[in-house]
């Protein structure tokens, strides 16, 4: 067999792969384009035209393009409370979710009898329908006959039932005024419940991979559990943090779900996701509704951004 | 006493009680759920603390109740179930038969783009599904397909395939190329390899990533309640559920009824398979 003939064998299969993998590749692509990738660039060609659910079937992709929507949005009543909801939830579910993903993996490191049985027991709230999830927590939240607010009341001395989902009054713990709502404070919780368990599963598996001899070498030399936690445990996990936070952060931005199911967005708990469904159903104004969801992912990105551009570097080592 | 051994003194006493505490407020929303369920409404009103159901109260009937169809009484659950099953299975089959050749072609053949496609993919895992619900309601209002299941079912597999083909590609990266390179040189073709090969390799990884499909579909909310809530006959149970909360009508044990037979499934899956599941991921982690 001479070089030339291998060459061109060579470059058959080439391009036979490539043939092979545009044909293997097409009908996801074709369908995320048609059903994503459009539907995204449809929204901004939305976004600038007066369109209402009413008058749906007479708008097209030429029509009167103007900022209108975006200035109207921008400048209603409640855009910039939403935004702080909206951050406010975020950064407190992120940081609950963590937290308790972080001394879960801590309590369950070492090894007891039935300690598999407790860690799938662990990630219930993350794979329970949010549907379930949220309605039994109304449930044992219900003023009238909800677990909480009676033994809250029979045993724990308060003076009246709490509405943990319905109460727009400042929430304060041990006298401290936490300045946010208590409904608001009651969907931070429960976004800590619901997805610590998605944080509990990625810092077990990186805290399985910390070499074992490292402390070892620091019980030797006498090092107390703390000491060993903030010196060898914590710098490795901490990249595994930073992926997680971003995670989080970008999930509990967009979600809608919980809290649309916990309160309809009552009580200070209108998050921006919250509000651009009461634009897209309730108002009918489709243009509004677009618009303001290009905001929510344009500062999302925005944020994320930022994010990454200063702990990029830890980013990289996880 | 040195500052290790009380250390190790407190920690040793405080883990039990931490593990306790994560215990119950991981189990015991859904021993709640389960228990309520069981509770005549009554009951439940006069003795709202009780922790576990008398014997004489035990009450079968909000199942019954729950699952009916609404001329014979009930709430129309055992309706609800088939809705959420036909979409659910639907998205597993369609996305897996799309996203297994895709992600075995992002894994082994070199073609132009394919990172970019990669890429793509993996974004639409992070895009806010408030701004895409905008246009599709819009798109499928148009056509008129808005209320079907059919719509539903296609937006389902336009959002996880994406994700399937994510999770495939990184297990078809871990089975070594040399074993289909054996099998060319018998004479296989690059598609029958793949198919005689490969495929079977995979399977553990498919079949787990069918269960995360299942799971997803299953568990959606969002686009059932923007395209299916004016649709009673074609609810899935998760909306079905999330539409009777609101209503004062429906006692709140019959809807416990309805949130454990929306959680059920998934809780018996999860388990069944998580062991299961587990060693089909490590096995591939040792292969890599």
């Amino acid at each position: 067999m001479g070089p030339g003939r291998r060459q061109r064998e060579v470059s058959v299969r080439s391009t036979e792969d490539r043939r092979t993998g545009y044909l293997l590749i097409s009908p996801t692509f074709v369908i995320v384009f048609v059903l994503v990738v459009l539907p995204i660039l449809w929204t901004f060609s939305l976004a600038f035209q007066q369109v209402r659910l009413l008058n749906l079937r007479t708008t097209g992709i030429i029509g009167d393009y103007s900022l209108d929507n975006f200035v109207t949005v921008l400048t209603s009543d409640g855009f910039v409370d939403a935004l702080v909801t909206t951050l406010v939830y975020s950064v407190g579910g992120t940081a609950c979710a963590i937290g308790l993903g972080l001394v879960a993996a801590l309590a369950l490191r070492t090894p007891f009898r039935g300690r598999g049985l407790v860690r799938a027991a662990m990630l219930l709230p993350y794979v329970a329908p949010v549907v379930a999830a949220t309605f039994v927590w109304a449930t044992l939240l219900n003023p009238q006959f909800g677990l909480v607010n009676h033994y809250g009341t029979s045993l724990l001395g308060w003076s009246e039932p709490i509405a943990f989902l319905t109460s727009s009054e400042s929430a304060s713990i041990f006298g401290l005024d936490l300045h946010i709502s208590t409904a608001l404070f009651s969907v931070v919780l429960f976004e800590g419940w619901r997805s610590f368990p998605f944080a509990f599963l990625f810092i077990t598996a990186r805290m399985q991979a910390i070499p074992e001899t490292y402390e070892e070498a620091a019980v030797v030399d006498g090092a107390a559990p703390t000491q060993r936690f903030r010196h060898i445990v914590l710098p490795q996990l901490l990249p595994t943090i930073a992926v997680l936070t971003v995670l989080r952060f970008i999930w509990t931005f967009n979600n809608f779900d919980d809290i649309y199911l916990l309160t309809g967005g009552g009580a200070g708990t209108r998050v921006v996701t919250v509000r651009v469904y009461d634009y897209l159903i309730n108002r009918g104004d489709i243009g509004a509704a677009a618009a303001q969801a290009l905001v929510l992912a344009a500062i999302l990105a925005v944020l994320v951004g930022v994010y990454l551009k200063f702990f990029g570097r830890s980013e990289e080592q996880a | 006493m040195s500052r290790d051994a009380v250390e190790r003194r407190i920690f040793g006493a405080l883990r039990p009680v931490i593990i306790a505490v994560l215990l119950i407020v991981t189990v015991f929303p859904f021993y709640y759920m389960v228990m309520l369920s069981f509770r005549p409404l009554d009951s439940v009103l006069q003795n709202p603390g009780a922790l576990w159901p008398a014997w004489n109260e035990i009450d079968l009937g909000t199942y019954s109740d729950v699952l009916k169809s609404t001329e014979d009484g009930g709430q129309g659950f055992l309706t609800f179930i088939r809705n959420s099953l036909l979409v659910a299975l639907g998205t597993v089959v369609l996305t897996l038969v799309v996203s297994i050749p895709g992600a075995y072609a992002v894994s082994r053949l070199e073609f132009f783009g394919r990172r970019q496609i990669s890429a793509l993919f993996l974004g639409v895992y992070f895009f806010p599904a408030i701004l895409l619900a905008i246009p599709l309601f819009v798109f499928f209002t148009r056509i008129g397909q808005r209320g079907t299941l059919t719509g539903l079912l296609v937006v389902y597999v336009a959002q996880v395939a994406a994700v399937s083909i994510y999770m495939l590609r990184n297990y078809f990266d871990t089975i070594p190329a040399s074993l289909e390179e054996a099998a060319e040189i018998d004479g296989c073709r690059r598609l029958q390899a793949m198919w005689h090969v490969s495929l079977p390799l995979a399977l553990p990884a498919i079949a787990s990533n069918a269960l995360f499909i299942f799971m997803i579909a299953w568990n959606e909310f969002l686009f059932a309640l923007l395209f299916l809530v004016e649709r009673r006959d074609n609810w899935t149970v998760s909306l079905g559920l999330s539409q009777l909360a609101g209503s004062i009508e429906v006692p709140t044990t019959v809807l416990m009824a309805g949130s454990v037979i929306l959680t059920l499934p998934i809780v018996v899956m999860f388990f069944l398979s998580e062991r299961w599941l587990a060693g089909g991921l490590t096995a591939g982690a040792e292969k890599g």
